[in-house]
């Protein structure tokens, strides 16, 4: 890794300058190593958006590994887009512009830069598309061979969430941050474990039933240890 | 009368006179089809506009003073329209850069790079009820008084009776963009605020 030691940062662009110091409050208690930057409202400081404080945000929050500028409605983007094309050309190619949701995008791309995700990844995480988030197998042509060998070599546990929080929230990021360590190929209930949208989208709640598995041989040893996070209740151990 | 940098000026401030009138009548459009604060945000950016010009330095260029406008809208209108005016201007500015006086090629550069900026910026094609209806007339009938040899006050008339042609023209469409595309055919019958605004901005062009 190139820049092993430098996160992404995150800018925050909401029409609501409470949106965006909230949400970044939100980052910041599960992501506390990740440069985060608010840039909510009008330069009036009313409901709009404002590209020169989206600007000196994107400083703020370029610590070296890139920025993903997360927007929440489609004038914030306009202005994001506007802001990144003032900076100039060699900045712009460190810079994503995320359209997608705004809160739970957020702390999904927090996670994924807390845990060393480059800009990509990062950017990934935030958009709509990881929403969906499921690894099923692939119904291509020559699926089929694949699904067989996949039947013989699949590896699943269930496990119960006794946690009063269930998957939501700080369990799930602690959940997403682990699987992403052990990088193997790993779903929950179906959904990336990878992915914070895609279990968020889940809604497992207390008493609700897990089920952690994976295809890959080399994935058997992060589908215990997933399962061991889930039964101790994310008690940090 | 040439285009030279106290045209680009007194566009300017035209545009921010005619803003300051027409922002009731664009905040009732916006109203309609849109969150109704069309008027209200263009007439402050175009106050700050206003404002930034007297700053001027003495040697500017018009490709100056369109940059400092764009700026000034940029920071100030607030809604969707600062990053689309602003990218609009931007692009003017570039497209005339170095010239202290604009010939009619000038002119219709102008205005195609601030329709391409727009198109750019807000992801939108004519025909898809926007601001890109006005501009996109407006280049067109640039383009062709250029080419029938009018000089560049004919130009800019032609932009501007295309920007107002362009303008009506949205009364008729179902909106593919913006807030005003939630609405589906209930947007039919109303005018897009932004394609208003543009004919306003371009009718001062000429005026100036």
């Amino acid at each position: 890794m190139s820049s092993a030691t430098a996160h992404v940062g995150l800018v925050l662009v909401s029409h609501s300058d409470l949106v965006a110091r909230g949400t970044a409050d939100l980052v910041a208690q599960m992501s506390p190593d990740v440069p985060v930057s608010a840039a909510g409202g009008a330069s009036d400081g009313g409901i709009g958006t404002d590209v020169e404080r989206i600007m000196v945000a994107i400083d703020r929050a370029e610590q070296g590994g890139g920025v993903a500028v997360i927007a929440d409605l489609g004038s914030a983007v306009l202005s994001a887009e506007t802001a990144v094309e003032l900076l100039g050309g060699d900045r712009a190619a460190r810079i994503a512009i995320v359209d997608g949701p705004f809160v739970e995008g957020a702390v999904a791309a927090g996670v994924v830069a807390q845990t060393g995700g480059d800009l990509d990844a990062v950017r990934r995480a935030a958009s709509w598309a990881a929403a969906a988030g499921a690894v099923g197998h692939d119904h291509s042509a020559g699926a089929a061979d694949h699904a067989a060998a996949a039947e013989a070599t699949r590896y699943l546990r269930r496990a119960t969430l006794v946690n009063p929080d269930g998957l939501h929230a700080r369990p799930a990021a602690e959940f997403v941050k682990l699987a992403t360590s052990l990088g193997a190929r790993v779903t929950v209930n179906g959904k990336d474990a990878r992915s914070l949208l895609g279990i968020l989208s889940l809604g497992l709640a207390q008493g609700a039933s897990v089920e952690i598995a994976t295809d890959d041989r080399e994935g058997r040893e992060a589908v215990d240890r997933l399962i061991a996070l889930v039964e101790s209740g994310f008690s940090g151990e | 009368m040439t285009l030279d940098t106290r045209w680009a000026v007194a566009w300017l401030t035209r545009s921010a006179d005619a803003i300051e009138e027409h922002a009731p009548m664009l905040s009732e459009l916006d109203r309609a089809i849109g969150d109704g604060d069309h008027g209200e945000n263009l007439n402050r950016g175009f106050a700050a506009v206003r404002a930034a010009l007297s700053d001027l330095p003495e040697d500017a260029q018009p490709s100056d003073v369109l940059r400092v406008a764009a700026m000034r809208l940029i920071s100030s209108v607030g809604g969707a329209a600062g990053p689309l005016y602003g990218t609009a201007f931007l692009r003017a500015s570039d497209a005339v850069s170095g010239r202290g006086e604009l010939g009619p090629s000038d002119v219709v550069a102008l205005i195609d790079a601030a329709l391409r900026g727009i198109e750019e910026r807000g992801h939108a094609s004519a025909g898809d009820k926007t601001m890109v209806d006005a501009w996109y007339a407006a280049a067109a009938d640039a383009a062709a008084a250029a080419a029938e040899g009018g000089d560049p006050r004919a130009v800019l008339a032609a932009a501007a009776r295309g920007a107002a042609r362009g303008a009506e023209s949205t009364d008729g469409l179902v909106a593919r963009k913006g807030r005003a595309s939630y609405l589906g055919e209930r947007a039919v019958g109303h005018r897009d605020p932004g394609a208003e605004s543009t004919a306003i901005i371009l009718q001062a062009a000429e005026s100036a």
